[in-house]
């Protein structure tokens, strides 16, 4: 979240698309509750289903599956077209003013540069005018018609409420009703805050879903407001967390990136990624890249990273290609990957198209899982009928299974969504054997890097040099880890403003990622999580207090970045230094300096007339309305069909290779494996139930008794169309399998009117699976596509295509 | 003024009620979490947050057992902390039943090994299983590392042995384990954030 669960009290409008809190997070919807209890704020619910979100909502529209971009689009239209935006704001804080290069084109959607064999982008054209003086070209008026806002309207000029409601098949009346509410908080002192989760990430065009509301937001002048945001509420209790760890496979922690094969050396890796600024007197704050990168490299190899070494940057992998776990389960499934370990994670439930995924974990030689619980995945060898129909016999993987311990046996913390590191203390014993992650880690490595000090062995340098500063080698305490990714300092750091002083001693722990230098004095595991782990662990704070009233509770937990609960907050004031609108002071200008509730997202001594902007860490330092090179499919998000989808073309193009995402990736064999319209009628989306979470609380028995038996969701339309009963047993089929369960036959989804055509859609709950004290079940992934976001490989699972089936009474 | 429960617990009863301490401006630390505190005197009082969503709601477990070296802490009851600033002492279905996956009879107790075209767990020991896949992973390492390209530029990757971490478990075992099997040159490193 740029914001957080609280801050959602603030609002006056919420809108909730790609999301069902009310169900999913059942304990931060209360926020919203608060603010139209007591803000009364309006609450717009925009989705496939009427969810428990959408019982309570002021509106609540139904769009098809994989048309997000489409209204958001039309939204956009909405407000450039009623001037319905904050002039200010978007003024000063967006890059509506810059020049675009003259060659940055859009035809029939495709931007400038494509390349149809590669399913790629040359990006160059995606790109500022830049001065003789090296900074981007800008026209303050807003009139130049290459200027961003001239080309943005022109972009959004073409979401007209009639093609809104053609291809979403929201009526117009509605669709135009939402635009109202939302335009309603344009003005400085009405804000509206955005909730978004997995049905907004789990698209081929996921990225750019969330993109278009963070552009509305920064018309609407709502991004570093209190109540405003672009708050992804997220899934696991650590996804968070272990993003920002950058557990990923091309990610390093706290948001650096594993080098590239092209990046030859360590000049060659930082030079890209020191981002200088792109207007004068901005901060551009990744210009401290090298300062992040370095002190990682003094964290992992301590006196093995020099100078001399390139602080021993030869002993990160490059990379040739993405290893996304799409990218790796397509190798699995080619034989070209041996062993596999699965840490407190199912893959064969959570990854799309069953069959491809038992087919590459059975070409494994050895699987290894890691988990408090019986998973699909460990047993994925067990033949468990029609739910499983696999021969163990003929699969040759070697399985090790490992009992790890739960969180009430360990010590630790967790990120939520809030981006609060929230430190948990252990309660219980494990049972039997189980051993802590930590442990199972610890003890690992101390056996490969034994073998690698006896034997030799491909370079084990990188093995044998790691830092292990832990007491007990095997068994890393969670406290000696959180001193690590806090980091500090490896000699007396000296005051920058009185060398003559010392700030931090040789061994002290950092308290701030301003210490962090390049020059190796200072190590730091994950510099955005410097600051929660000083001379005591700010992590397990539990002061109540919250003096604002805007819900900060600042000295509860401790937040990333260096305690900031609202990102970007420096924004929340006009270009004076003043807050926008006074009830919302989360920060503000003195005279001397930031002051204020919250930590000021902004150098604290600079003066707001110096003309530095608050976006800190762009080099423009304003907000992206023209997304520039970011991302994969284009700076403008555009509406692009889901893979399987129930038209044959995208209403909005012509050419069909812009009919779908141009720059997904998808392999030749998933493309024959997607269904067409004429097979598969109906629109499908998975989704969750407040009694479950994924595929885990089927082993706890409250929630398997509460939520027993596997079910699919169909409106009653289709119901009646196919003489389906409530209760009856139906086959849905996909073109890549085929599950049986209960149909519950529901109000809740109707058939929309789609470019003229009828489409029904069919929801499906995924909690069931052959292990687990419910009813067995099939997993829901039998269905799904093997197609991901063209930016981060994350699967559609939330628009594909099924048939359904009368199957009789069970 | 810091109050711990038993400060204001020792307080209360000497007379001095919750409201006219409140009225005094005394805020006393975990005012409400002390009041539900009776019904579990005998227990042991722990602070965690919820696995499952992100959310991250507090919670308080009671444990029997006393924490002294030869009593067994055993979880008996799991509740939400009143005081924690997000979920105020609510949970929700799955983090009101949280007792039931600590206690689930599916939860695993020792190391297993399924042999190559087996229908059957055996159990093995921690050593054992360790030991082999230490030596399964370091044979795959040394023969299947990519030391350098085509181009002959040092590119120090592992691609045929992967891992996906675990996005409900611990920062600290999340950092351990990226610092770890990336140390190893290890590519295919994903968590469930890619899902
Ligand atoms: S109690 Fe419910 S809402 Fe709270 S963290 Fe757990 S799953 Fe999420």
């Amino acid at each position: 979240m740029t914001n957080h669960w609280a801050d959602i009290k603030n609002a006056n409008v919420i809108i909730v698309m790609g999301g069902n809190p009310a169900e999913a997070h059942p304990c931060g919807f209360k926020w919203v509750t608060e603010a139209k209890a007591h803000n009364k704020a309006r609450l717009i619910v925009v989705d496939p289903r009427f969810t428990r979100t959408a019982a309570v909502a002021d509106q609540f529209v139904q769009i098809r599956p994989g048309t997000d971009i489409a209204f958001l689009g039309g939204v956009m239209n909405y407000l450039l077209s009623n001037d319905a935006i904050q002039h200010d704001y978007v003024k000063a804080y967006t890059n509506a003013s810059f020049i675009v290069r003259a060659d940055f084109t859009f035809d029939d959607g495709l931007f400038s540069g494509y390349d149809e064999a590669g399913r790629k982008y040359d990006k160059a054209s995606w790109t500022y005018e830049l001065g003789p003086d090296g900074f981007a070209k800008v026209d303050p008026t807003l009139q130049d018609p290459r200027c961003v806002y001239q080309l943005l309207k022109k972009h959004y000029s073409r979401y007209t409420p009639e093609m809104v409601s053609s291809i979403t098949g929201a009526k117009q009346e509605e669709f135009l009703q939402v635009c109202k509410t939302i335009a309603s908080t344009a003005p400085a002192d009405r804000t509206m805050t955005s909730l978004y989760a997995l049905g907004w990430t789990q698209h081929s065009v996921g990225s750019q879903n969330i993109r278009s509301m963070a552009m509305i937001q920064l018309l609407l002048g709502n991004m570093g407001m209190a109540g405003g945001g672009v708050n992804a509420l997220r899934g696991h209790s650590n996804i968070q967390g272990l993003t920002d760890l950058g557990v990923l496979s091309d990610l390093l922690p706290g948001y650096l990136t594993i080098p590239k094969e092209t990046d030859k050396d360590l000049d060659a890796y930082l030079a890209p990624r020191t981002l200088k600024p792109l207007r004068p007197g901005q901060m551009s704050y990744w210009q401290n890249y090298p300062k992040f990168f370095v002190s990682l490299q003094k964290a992992w190899w301590g006196e093995a990273a020099t100078k001399e070494n390139q602080f021993a940057y030869e002993y990160l992998p490059k990379l040739d290609k993405l290893y996304d776990l799409l990218a790796v389960f397509d190798l699995m499934h080619q034989g070209k990957v041996n062993g596999y370990i699965c840490q407190g994670f199912n893959p064969l439930a959570s990854a799309p198209n069953k069959a491809k995924v038992i087919d590459g974990l059975s070409k494994l030689k050895f699987l290894v899982v890691i988990d408090p619980l019986v998973t699909e995945t460990s047993t994925f060898w067990r033949n468990a009928g029609e739910f499983n129909p696999v021969e163990p016999s003929k699969i040759e993987t070697e399985v090790f299974r490992l009992p790890s311990t739960c969180f009430a046996e360990e010590d630790g913390s967790l990120t939520n969504s809030s981006r609060w590191l929230q430190w948990h203390f252990k309660g219980a014993e494990p049972p039997g054997e189980a051993k802590t992650d930590l442990e199972i880690v610890g003890e690992l490595f101390g056996r490969i890097r034994r073998l690698y000090a006896k034997e030799g062995g491909t370079f084990p340098d990188p093995i044998v040099k790691l830092t292990w500063p832990y007491a007990i080698a095997s068994a890393p305490s969670a406290e000696e880890v959180a001193r690590e990714y806090n980091g500090w300092a490896l000699a007396d750091l000296p005051d920058p403003k009185d060398k003559t002083k010392i700030l931090v001693k040789r061994g002290d722990q950092l308290t701030t990622f301003g210490q962090l230098t390049d020059d190796g004095s200072t190590a730091a595991g994950c510099w955005i999580y410097t600051g929660s782990y000083t001379d005591k662990n700010n992590m397990a704070r539990r002061e109540t207090a919250d003096p604002s009233g805007l819900g900060l509770a600042p000295a509860w937990a401790w937040a990333w970045p260096l305690n900031r609960r609202v990102l970007y907050n420096a924004a929340s004031c006009d270009p004076t230094g003043k807050p926008w609108d006074p009830r919302r002071t989360l920060v503000k200008w003195n005279g001397e300096k930031w002051v204020g509730a919250d930590v000021p997202d902004f150098k604290v001594d600079q003066p707001p007339e110096s003309g530095m902007a608050p976006f800190i860490m762009n080099p423009e330092g304003v907000g992206r309305l023209f997304g520039a090179d970011k991302m994969a499919e284009g700076p403008f998000p555009e509406h692009y069909e889901p893979f399987e989808s129930p038209l044959a073309r995208n209403p909005m193009h012509e050419k069909p290779v812009a009919s779908t995402n141009p720059a997904a990736r998808i392999y030749a064999e998933d493309k024959a494996a997607l269904g067409t319209a004429e097979h598969f009628p109906y629109a499908a989306t998975t989704y969750r139930l407040t009694e479950h979470f994924h595929f885990w609380t089927k082993h706890a028995r409250i929630p398997a008794v509460l939520q027993p038996e596997q079910f699919v969701e169909i409106g009653e339309a289709l119901a009646k169309e196919k003489g389906i009963r409530d209760g009856e047993r139906i086959k849905v089929r996909s073109n890549r399998g085929e599950i049986v369960a209960k149909a519950v036959v529901t109000k809740r989804i109707r058939p929309l009117t789609v470019a003229g055509k009828t489409v029904h859609t069919v929801g499906i709950p995924i909690h069931w699976g052959f292990e687990g004290l419910t009813k067995p079940g099939y997993l829901a992934n039998t269905l799904t596509p093997f197609v991901g976001d063209a930016n981060v490989q994350t699967p559609e699972f939330k628009a594909f295509l099924v048939n359904v089936e009368k199957l009789g009474v069970a | 003024m810091n109050l711990s429960r038993r400060q204001f617990l020792k307080l209360t009863t000497s007379g001095i009620g919750a409201t006219s301490l409140g009225a005094l401006g005394f805020a006393p630390d975990r005012v409400l979490a002390d009041v539900r505190n009776f019904k579990l005197a005998s227990t042991t009082q722990t602070r965690n947050t919820c696995p499952y969503c992100s959310v991250g709601c507090g919670i308080l477990m009671y444990g029997l057992g006393d924490r002294s070296k030869n009593a067994r802490l055993r979880l008996v009851h799991i509740e939400g902390d009143p005081d924690h600033p997000v979920n105020r002492g609510t949970l929700c279905p799955k983090g009101a039943s949280l007792l039931d996956f600590v206690n689930s009879p599916h939860r695993l107790k020792f190391p297993e090994y399924r042999a190559p075209g087996s229908s059957e767990w055996q159990r093995v020991t921690w050593e054992w299983a360790l030991d082999r896949i230490a030596r399964l992973m370091k044979d795959d390492r040394d023969k299947n590392f990519i030391a350098k390209n085509a181009a002959g530029v040092p590119v120090n990757r592992w691609t045929s042995v992967g891992m996906l971490a675990a996005s409900a478990s611990s920062n600290e075992s999340g950092y351990l384990t990226h610092k770890v099997f990336r140390a190893m040159g290890m590519t295919a490193l994903d968590n469930q954030a890619r899902v």
